[in-house]
């Protein structure tokens, strides 16, 4: 499909989608039909969205349906990511509907004979001044919005807002305190059978043979499909497909793999890298008597650890596949599925429902492709194919490990004089519908495998690895070098703020040190080098919130430290002090953030997320590593992978610096690098000890100590 | 083979092996949908429910083990139009994200709440030590259960 050059670029994703009747339908019924091309996955996007429409219409969100996206119907709005759907599926529905308003009210004035100016709208009741009125849904037929989106259209001013900014309760909750069946893991289709894969023991690995008789004859088993490496089972019942595949995985004989390289990140300096410097500014170098400092700052392979196992249902029936998966991008997705079976994308028609939280690219987009392998086997009838959690644990893409080097030299002035940050790290996305080949994990597997795409990152200025490694601080030199090591052995993708959550890691706690050296407070000597206003202005609240004294010591067994970062440096500003206790082990006692997002949708909303964030992070830098041996990956559940529990979470004060008339920023992935490096200085704070390896276990902070 | 098992306040027969977890029982042929899947051996929480009076995980607990016992899933504790006040707290205080393990969650809850209707923050904590939340909404329903019980009749 072309689409004729607008002459000006329309706001978010009407941009690719400019028809208004993709986005919106105003009902006869009195409600008003909703379909964003972006997905629910817990963000609480969706309810947004309906803020958002109600705002521009002036009409009560409870008279707007939501369509999940499905490609016979939806907007293509790629992926659902990056903290970006405000941007992109928010803004292109602000102005779809303010578009839509402003027809109806051409329509309202043609009907009562008045002019535009003359009429306001309530709950979609337009009324004239002067007497008389008709509603949205007597004026609108079909014909209103078959059209594209104009480029002239003006949303409502912000100071006209009665809804967005405040909280509205999410759409989607008193369902999910039900229990109702809302995922996808719940959907229980006619005649629908069960399916389980046996992965091989790790990666590399090929299946040589696989004595299938004695498991064909297993009660409830209907098919052992196996096309060169994929292996798996269907049967009548889950946990006959379950035991099926226990015992398919004893008799199953693989050869192969065994090239794991030791599990520390450090073996990135190892690897081989491409090499680009990524920010360079000033130039002469250090003085000559400058003092020098030096710190290398590492993070592992950790998980998305998604509470709820990837899950799909797919049905092949009369040549068409229809897919049901919580995928974050189902045209990326049905792109890459097309390419593995050798097939039409217009052969699949992939249908959204929400899974559990995923944080990024887990196996959602690999189990869907599980499904339709399975469903190509047994026509007809419907295959829900859930991973247990151990394949979750070994085969989901990982958030990739880094090493990240820093120098810096101090002026007479105290100040910084040079800065020099180098990292390096896999990359950070390996999504389906990337160029030249097909990022599905069963699709490597085939008699006729294809290949995957080349692992890259998003360019900058958001970057991937590379994200948030310019530092947004004003300094006179700086060098930023990132060593990409493309080749990974174990697969890593996107997890919530990519690359952002070490460098601004290793910036904050490397600013943290610099200010130690130059015997400076760590809030002033961040201020001292940023004129940013909206950054000083987080900095400075957070401050106040936690009641920071300069230069405040910690008791050897309490401290408090800051982080702070502007996402993607184009993205939310956050500052983040948090308050640990250090005994046997390193706990978070309290967390402060402050937090500037441009206009606010859903205050709640956005709280919620900068909590979760927080919290999450949290247990990232305390606790998470995914550990592996020269054949497999040897963390194979939560016993293993421990993440923050309930005893262990801290209270949590948010603010924003709210700013109205200003565009709305993602608030999703914010707090990742501010809260890792806030704790890491909080440590040093308590303990004259700095933690430069996460995550914190009591063995590393034991090491630190003696 | 079959065997009998109370739920939620009824008997159903169900046509299972002796030896298949409760939790599969549950979802595939109650079609209670609401006792989630997380990790099959009991260490996360989202398949909680409640057996004669006590939180249990029902991914680990075999369907013969229940036979003869009350169980109680998050679909028996409350309708749409009467939630159960925890769920009412949850609602009330936005405690969920992705929502995957809120059911879980709120069977523990009501397992201590049952028991102990005001609880102490930190009792309330312990309780929820063995149920995971990935998304981190863990002081929203640790706000939300105590507003639940704080509603009890003291």
């Amino acid at each position: 499909m072309s689409v004729a050059p607008a002459p000006r670029k329309l706001p978010g994703s009407l941009e690719t989608n400019p028809a208004l009747d993709l986005w919106l339908a105003i009902n006869a019924d009195g409600t008003v039909t909703v379909r964003p091309g972006k997905v629910e996955i817990g963000q609480g996007i969706l309810t947004a969205l309906v803020q958002i429409v109600a705002e521009e219409l002036d009409i009560g969100p409870e008279r707007i349906r939501l369509v999940g996206a499905a490609t016979p119907l939806s907007p293509n709005e790629g992926i659902t990511s990056g903290s970006r759907s405000i941007q992109e599926s928010g803004i292109a529905l602000r102005f779809a509907a303010a578009e839509a308003r402003e027809l109806l009210l051409a329509r309202a004035a043609a009907k009562l004979d008045v002019s535009v100016e003359q009429l306001s709208v309530k709950d979609g009741v337009i009324t004239a001044r002067a007497g008389g009125s008709v509603t949205y849904w007597e004026l609108a037929d079909e014909s209103l919005l078959r059209r594209d989106a104009s480029t002239a259209t003006q949303p409502k001013p912000a100071e006209d807002y009665w809804l967005v900014g405040r909280r509205l309760d999410r759409i989607d909750i008193p369902a999910k305190v039900r229990g109702d069946p809302v995922y996808v893991h719940d959907l229980d289709l006619p005649r629908m059978v069960h399916a389980r894969v046996v992965r091989p023991p790790g990666p590399g690995m090929q299946l040589d043979s696989v004595e299938v008789h004695e498991v064909e004859t297993m009660q409830g088993v209907i098919k052992i499909v196996r096309d060169g490496s994929f292996l798996g089972v269907i049967a009548e019942r889950e946990e006959q497909a379950i035991r099926a595949a226990r015992r398919l995985e004893r008799v199953a004989r693989w050869h192969g793999g065994g090239a794991l390289p030791a599990s520390d990140p450090r073996y990135l300096l190892e690897c081989v890298s491409e090499e680009e410097v990524v920010s360079e500014k000033g130039a002469g170098g250090a003085a000559p008597d400058a003092r020098v400092f030096t710190a290398e700052f590492t993070r592992p392979h950790i998980a998305h650890a998604s509470l709820g196992p990837s899950c799909a249902v797919a049905q092949f029936s009369q040549a068409r596949y229809t897919l049901w998966t919580h995928s974050q991008g189902i045209f990326p997705l049905r792109a890459d599925l097309a390419s593995a079976l050798g097939i039409s994308e217009n052969a699949f028609d992939v249908v959204h429902m929400e899974g559990a939280g995923c944080y990024g690219h887990n196996a959602a987009d690999d189990v869907a492709c599980d499904a339709v392998l399975f469903a190509r086997a047994l026509p007809e009838r419907p295959v829900r194919v859930q991973w247990m959690r151990e394949d979750e644990f070994a085969w989901e893409p990982f958030g990739s490990p880094m090493v990240v080097r820093m120098q810096a030299t101090l002026g007479a002035d105290g100040g910084v004089a040079t800065w020099a940050h180098e990292l390096w790290s896999h990359a950070h996305s390996t999504r389906p519908g990337g160029k030249g080949g097909v990022n599905l994990l069963a699709a490597w597997h085939l008699a006729k495998p294809v290949t995957a795409a080349r692992p890259a990152n998003p360019p900058l200025p958001a970057g991937g690895s590379h994200r948030n490694a310019a530092p947004l601080y004003d300094f006179p030199q700086q060098r930023v070098t990132n060593h990409l090591v493309r080749a990974a052995p174990l697969r890593t993708s996107a997890l919530r703020s990519l690359g952002g959550h070490v460098n601004v890691f290793a910036i904050e706690s490397f600013m943290d040190e610099l200010a130690q050296a130059a015997d400076a407070d760590p809030v002033e000597f961040r201020l001292r080098h940023l004129k940013d206003a909206r950054a000083r202005a987080v900095i400075e609240k957070a401050a106040a919130m936690a009641d920071w004294r300069p230069r405040e010591h910690g008791d050897g067994e309490h401290g408090r430290g800051i982080g702070f970062a502007r996402y993607k440096n184009l993205g939310c500003y956050a500052a983040v002090i948090v308050e640990v206790a250090v005994a046997e082990m390193v706990r978070v006692t309290r967390a402060w953030a402050a937090v500037d997002v441009g206009q606010v949708i859903n205050s709640d909303g956005v709280v919620n997320q900068i909590e979760g964030g927080i919290v999450q992070t949290i247990s990232w830098t305390l606790k998470e590593r995914i550990d592996y041996d020269r054949h497999s990956v040897t963390t194979r559940n939560w016993d293993t992978y421990p993440i923050l529990t309930f005893p262990e979470v801290p209270n949590i004060e948010v603010a924003f610096i709210d700013r109205p008339e200003l565009p709305p920023l993602g608030a999703g992935e914010g707090m990742q690098g501010p809260t890792a490096a806030a704790i890491g200085n909080a440590c040093y704070n308590a303990l004259k000890v700095r933690l430069r390896d996460m995550p914190f276990t009591r063995e590393r902070l034991i090491s630190a100590l003696v | 083979m079959s065997l009998v098992i109370h739920v939620n306040g009824a008997a159903h027969t169900v046509a299972a092996e002796p030896e298949t977890p409760l939790l599969y029982v549950l979802r595939n042929d109650l079609r209670l949908k609401g006792s989630r899947f997380g990790c099959g051996q009991g260490l996360c929480g989202a398949c909680m429910v409640i057996v004669d009076g006590k939180a249990v995980q029902s991914c680990d607990v075999p369907v013969s083990a229940v036979a003869g016992k009350s169980i109680t899933t998050i679909e028996g504790i409350g309708t749409p139009d009467r939630p159960h006040p925890l769920q009412r707290a949850f609602i009330a205080e936005q405690a969920a994200q992705c929502g995957y393990c809120v059911s879980g969650i709120i069977m523990t809850a009501k397992a201590l709440l049952d028991v102990n209707p005001h609880p102490r923050e930190d009792e309330i904590r312990a309780a929820l030590a063995g149920n995971l939340c990935r998304c981190g909404t863990h002081t929203r329903m640790l706000r939300a259960i105590r507003s639940a019980g704080e509603g009890a009749p003291t």
